[in-house]
């Protein structure tokens, strides 16, 4: 291994050394083993020839400036690892602070995304210029894998931004900033438009600036903005831990704390020391099991899911060019929108001209909020607004590559609009219908090509939500989930593929959860108890809120026909007499009814209703708090491991990613399988977990015979 | 083991804790070496030598409370070389801790034989919480301990017991009625003694923080204090990630029913038998059981019922044993909950109003309320006395003194 194979070497005549990190063999750097000790070297030969030289200038030859962490080498990382990890870390963190101390000015050419470790290097520079390069993106996103940015990141931006911007604009969220805007923030010095200025003008600030040095190594040094030592900044510092308790609602997530923690503790110490402080930090995370789960969710997990795994080989990559969206309702209309964004003519047709408007007009809001907000121009905003046609016509939706079909959740409405127009479209269109329970195969009866027939369920709202459950039913042909698979890519919706079952994947698991919420509701136990059970769990939205928020008519629509499809065979569930006598008896049918297991005041929801405690309440009722949590996570759990069981789901990671994206499964247990191995004590401890809720709860937590068999041989759920 | 018995108890006047309080130009030594002062000077007979320790509770001992006060303050008082001093912080129950810690000393046999013991607290020139701490300062332990507020941890006291802004109101009121007789009355001359200034002039010579007149309708004006910060600084949401089964908080405490920010201290003599014997000095209680213990750290302020109760066992003796308590009027919520939780009547309670309308200057008043029972048996020939205060990290102190 040489320093060459990482690094080039180029000295001009100025005496300015640039060196292109191009790690060999990867399409992006990462800071694995072979980077560290190539880096090594280079910091030795430039301490080395130090005297010869005017400065440095660090960019890279790929199409990112620097990719991070080798997660593939942290996922791996155990508790009892955890000596190995601080050495690789202190190592790092050395050759970072010998560059930045090297005594000649070193400039950062950032010339693609850097974020994480690729910031770090950067910030370990006297001078960034950051390319304005397409897709660019500049930030610390470490704590969204439950991780932390160790080498350097949580003390130099203390350093450079102050502890609260740090905290907030940078670390604990972890947000990725275009390079104007990590300009704005104060992550670089100056951003740069064309592609060829880059380098020069990181040379020429290096032979402009020769005697740069950190801000932090200059001596008189304060941190912006006050350190704990400042008793003004002092008496605000017990709101930091609890408006992040607040924010997390209490829930799993010890990489904010710990950031939280390393950035006031670091701002107590010197510079070396601080670093001291960080690294512990980070080695407690890297080694977690929470961070094991969210790198596994949204690195892996998302590489697998995005990346096509599930994507039937062989077909051509295919883009949608007309989308005839029907149905302008809530749904159709976002889909208009998002269809609209990525360049695809739509026509959105309802019954009425007017209805097709009103459908139209959910995108001029939205574009119009974009314009306002700068995100977008009003060019740009015009463009999209524009390939939006609504109409009432069907000869309108000639040649079409495609169908979405939006309309209420009715068989017969279904069939019917497919009918009116599948004579008109393209022979070969994609016929998608956006269904959140109906099943696939019923549907496509109604249509004369069935193989080409596919659920496409949107999430809501269209917009915002990211998910898209691709359900392929008995008939649906490989070509048509190709096409689905790559309309998602082209729509930017993350694509999950499901095989046809009542409730598909997300609309059946979900409701494990909602009903499990409800059945404690049904034993008496303080409504308020659940919802902060729910939160606290991980849940980003309480369970009887989401549930007013769904209404409780759907669910008691659904059960009505599941109840009546399964005949003698069916186990009644504790939920069930909640839901009917909130709908039936106290006229409460949720938030649209306006009134739920909340209270509702000109639509806006003020509090829990006082009136459970006499419908549903036992003083005496009381279980455990955890009990209440698991609940909720191991309902939905074992029921996604019968999903898989059953053939309605394809992988694990889809099972992850959907869960999380889709139904707000809580992001630390990096997804529903994943909340399984992740289990204290694997999946053996899960189902020892599982079996004690079965005893106290009910045969609903009995342990798919596949999960037991798993336990018993000690593997993963795979 | 021996008893031990409090011979004397005295105390400064409460000042406004402020810059226009009386006491803000008093330095803190200066408070306490008055009182070492008027301990000789109440009792000539008693040989200095014969002082073996001083021990004040100060809650914020930096600055010019800082180091070791009660040694600095007992030379500085001419107290012979031999005579030593130790400050010690309990939060808000430092003064009792001193007095109880002193009893321990003299009752075991172990240690000394007469000892001063009490606190001081400036808060208007050391303010409160200027010590800093990692309770509140360090995030990995505030997290983690899930740190808020004592005023929000009185608010959720308030809801969780159902106590409205008009229920601590109408016990503030009650504190200030309570408190003004008192002073009117007399009722605090023999023990409080007037703070004066090097040329021998009065600086104050009685409590100067309570409001008489003060009426629900006064107080109705003021803006509950913690509702702000509880929202803001995410307290609130802390507290009812623990208190689950609660919806809201509901914030009713403000400056009127929470106890006032004042400067003063406090010393009390503990001596066992041959400490008074060899004094010359006549015993007016006896200490019966001290005890601390705590609850719940987050809604913090809970503790003074199990440590009556654990002083109680101690002691042998029931709530019903008891004449009079004096507990710490931190919030009126405390005390609401307090009683209720004790099944003990209000009316015996505070009888001369408490820090809601005298003040709580948070080193000393343990010290104080032991001289404030002591002489309320006394004038109402009772027999026994319990004091309690919260206490911060959710801790609660008892002592009950019986008269002999």
């Amino acid at each position: 291994m040489s320093e060459q194979s990482y690094f080039a070497w180029e000295r001009d005549a100025d005496g300015v050394v640039t060196l292109t990190m191009d790690a060999p063999g990867q399409s992006a750097n990462t800071m694995n083993r072979g980077f560290v000790e190539a880096f090594g070297l280079v910091v030795d030969r430039l301490e080395a020839e130090r005297d010869g030289i005017a400065g440095v200038v660090v960019t890279s030859a790929k199409k990112t400036f620097f990719a991070g962490g080798d997660l593939n080498e942290l996922i791996q990382a155990r508790p009892e690892d955890a000596a190995d990890v601080m050495a690789r870390n202190v190592q790092i963190k050395a050759l970072l602070r010998r560059l930045e101390t090297l005594g000649k000015p070193v400039a950062a050419a950032v010339n693609g995304a850097a974020l994480g470790g690729g910031l770090e290097i950067a910030l370990a520079c006297h001078f960034r210029v950051a390319l304005d390069a397409k897709g660019s993106e500049i930030g610390f996103p470490e704590v969204t894998l439950g991780l932390l940015p160790g080498a350097g990141g949580v003390v130099r931006s203390v350093r450079l931004l102050g502890i609260a911007d740090a905290l907030l604009k940078v670390l604990l969220q972890g947000q990725r900033y275009k390079p104007a805007a990590a300009l704005e923030v104060g992550l670089v010095h100056e951003v740069i438009s064309d592609r060829e200025d880059l380098l020069a003008r990181a040379k020429a600030w290096v032979l402009a600036n020769p005697e740069a040095k950190q801000p932090w190594d200059v001596p008189g040094f304060r941190i912006p903005g006050g350190d704990p030592t400042n008793p003004k900044f002092a008496a605000n510092l017990p709101a930091f831990p609890a408006n992040l308790r607040k924010q997390l609602k209490g829930a799993n997530y010890p990489a904010p704390r710990n950031i939280l923690a390393a950035a006031v503790e670091g701002a107590r110490l010197d510079f070396d020391n601080a670093m001291v402080v960080e690294a512990r930090y980070f080695v407690e995370l890297v080694t977690s099991q929470v961070a094991k789960n969210m790198t596994q969710a949204f690195f892996f997990d998302m590489q697998k899911v995005t990346g096509g795994a599930s994507r039937p080989a062989g077909f051509e990559p295919w883009q949608a060019s007309k989308v005839a969206v029907l149905g302008a309702g809530m749904m159709g209309a976002g889909i208009a929108y998002v269809c609209a964004r990525a360049g695809i003519q739509v026509v959105l047709k309802d019954v009425s001209v007017e209805a097709a408007e009103k459908g139209k007009a959910y995108s001029a809001g939205l574009l119009d909020k974009a314009v306002a907000r700068g995100k977008t121009t009003r060019e740009a905003a015009d463009e999209v607004l524009g390939r939006i046609h609504p109409t009432a016509e069907a000869v309108d939706t000639a040649g079409a590559d495609l169908i979405i079909e939006a309309v209420f959740e009715s068989p017969e409405l279904k069939g019917r609009v497919f009918q009116e127009v599948q004579d008109l479209v393209a022979p070969d269109a994609l016929l998608g219908s956006n269904t959140s329970t109906l099943p696939i195969t019923g549907l496509a009866a109604a249509v004369r090509r069935p193989a080409d027939f596919i659920g496409l369920h949107f999430f809501s709202p269209v917009d915002k939500m990211p998910l898209l459950e691709i359900i392929a039913g008995e008939q649906t042909s490989d070509a048509a989930i190709a096409k689905a698979f790559d309309l998602a890519k082209q729509i930017r919706k993350t694509p999950i593929i499901v095989n046809d079952s009542r409730g598909f994947f997300t609309s059946r698991v979900i409701g494990r959860f909602l009903d499990e919420a409800v059945a404690m509701v049904n034993e008496g136990l303080n409504p308020n108890s659940i919802e902060q059970a729910g939160s606290q769990a991980g849940y980003p939205a309480p369970p009887l809120q989401l549930m007013d928020e769904l209404t409780l008519t759907l669910p008691q629509k659904i059960r009505k026909e599941a109840r009546a499809a399964a005949g003698d065979d069916w186990v009644e569930h504790g939920s069930e007499t909640v839901i009917n006598r909130m709908v039936d008896d106290l006229g409460r049918g949720g938030r649209s009814a306006g009134a739920g297991f909340y209270e509702y005041v000109d639509g806006k929801r003020v509090g829990l209703w006082p009136g459970l405690a006499d419908a549903f309440g036992k003083p005496e009722a009381e279980i455990p708090f955890e009990d209440m949590k698991e609940r909720m996570l191991f309902a939905e759990a074992l029921d996604t491991v019968r999903c898989l069981d059953e053939g309605v789901l394809r992988s694990v990671a889809e099972a992850n990613i959907g869960s999380i994206l889709g139904i707000g499964f809580p992001a630390w247990t990096g997804g529903v399988i994943q909340y399984i191995n992740g289990y204290d004590g694997g999946v053996t401890g899960f189902v020892a977990r599982a079996k004690e809720l079965r005893d106290k709860y009910g045969e609903r937590f009995d342990v798919p015979r596949s999960l037991v068999e798993k336990a018993e041989r000690g593997e993963r759920v795979e | 083991m021996s008893n031990a018995y409090v011979y004397d108890a005295i105390r400064t006047p409460r000042g406004r804790g402020k810059q226009n309080g009386s006491l803000h130009t008093v330095k803190p030594i200066t408070l306490a070496v008055g009182l070492i002062d008027e301990v000789r000077r109440r009792h000539p007979a008693l040989d200095p030598n014969l002082i073996e320790d001083v021990i004040l509770g100060v809650v914020s001992p930096v600055g010019e409370q800082g180091s070791d006060l009660a040694k600095v303050a007992a030379l500085a008082a001419g107290l012979p070389d031999t005579t030593a001093g130790f400050q010690l912080n309990r939060f808000c129950a430092s003064g009792l801790e001193a007095v109880n810690t002193a009893a321990q000393k003299v009752a075991s046999g172990l240690g000394e034989d007469l000892v001063l013991a009490g606190g001081v607290e400036s808060m208007s020139r050391v303010p409160m919480a200027s010590d800093g701490g990692a309770w509140f300062e360090d995030p990995e332990t505030a997290y983690d301990i899930s740190f808020i507020p004592q005023g929000v941890g009185a608010d959720l006291i308030a809801t969780i017991e159902g106590f409205g802004r008009a229920d601590v109101d109408e016990f503030a009121v009650r504190s200030q009625e309570l408190a003004a007789a008192a002073r009117a009355a007399g009722h605090f001359k023999n023990s409080v003694i007037p703070v004066r200034d090097r040329n021998g002039l009065t600086i104050l010579d009685q409590d100067e923080f309570v409001r008489p007149g003060t009426t629900v309708e006064t107080l109705a004006g003021l803006k509950p204090s913690f509702e702000v910060i509880g929202d803001l600084g995410g307290f609130d949401a802390v507290a009812l990630q623990k208190y689950h089964w609660v919806e809201r908080i509901n914030h009713v405490h403000h400056a009127g029913n929470s106890s006032g920010i004042v400067d003063g201290a406090a010393l009390v003599l503990v001596g066992n038998e041959a400490g008074g014997r060899a004094a010359g000095l006549t015993p007016r209680a006896r200490i019966v059981a001290t005890a601390v213990s705590g609850a719940d750290s987050t809604i913090m302020l809970t503790g003074p019922a199990p440590a009556s109760k654990k002083a109680l066992a101690k002691a042998g003796l029931t709530i019903d044993d008891i004449d009079l308590v004096e507990i710490n009027e931190a919030f009126a919520a405390v005390v609401l909950r307090y009683v209720r939780e004790m099944g003990f009547p209000l009316e015996k309670v505070n009888v001369n109003g408490g820090a809601i309308a005298l003040g709580h200057p948070l080193g000393a008043t343990g010290a104080m309320l032991i001289g404030t029972i002591v002489d309320e048996l006394e004038r109402r020939d009772l027999r026994r006395g319990l004091v309690t205060l919260c206490v911060g990290g959710g801790m609660g102190i008892a002592t009950i003194v019986e008269r002999v």
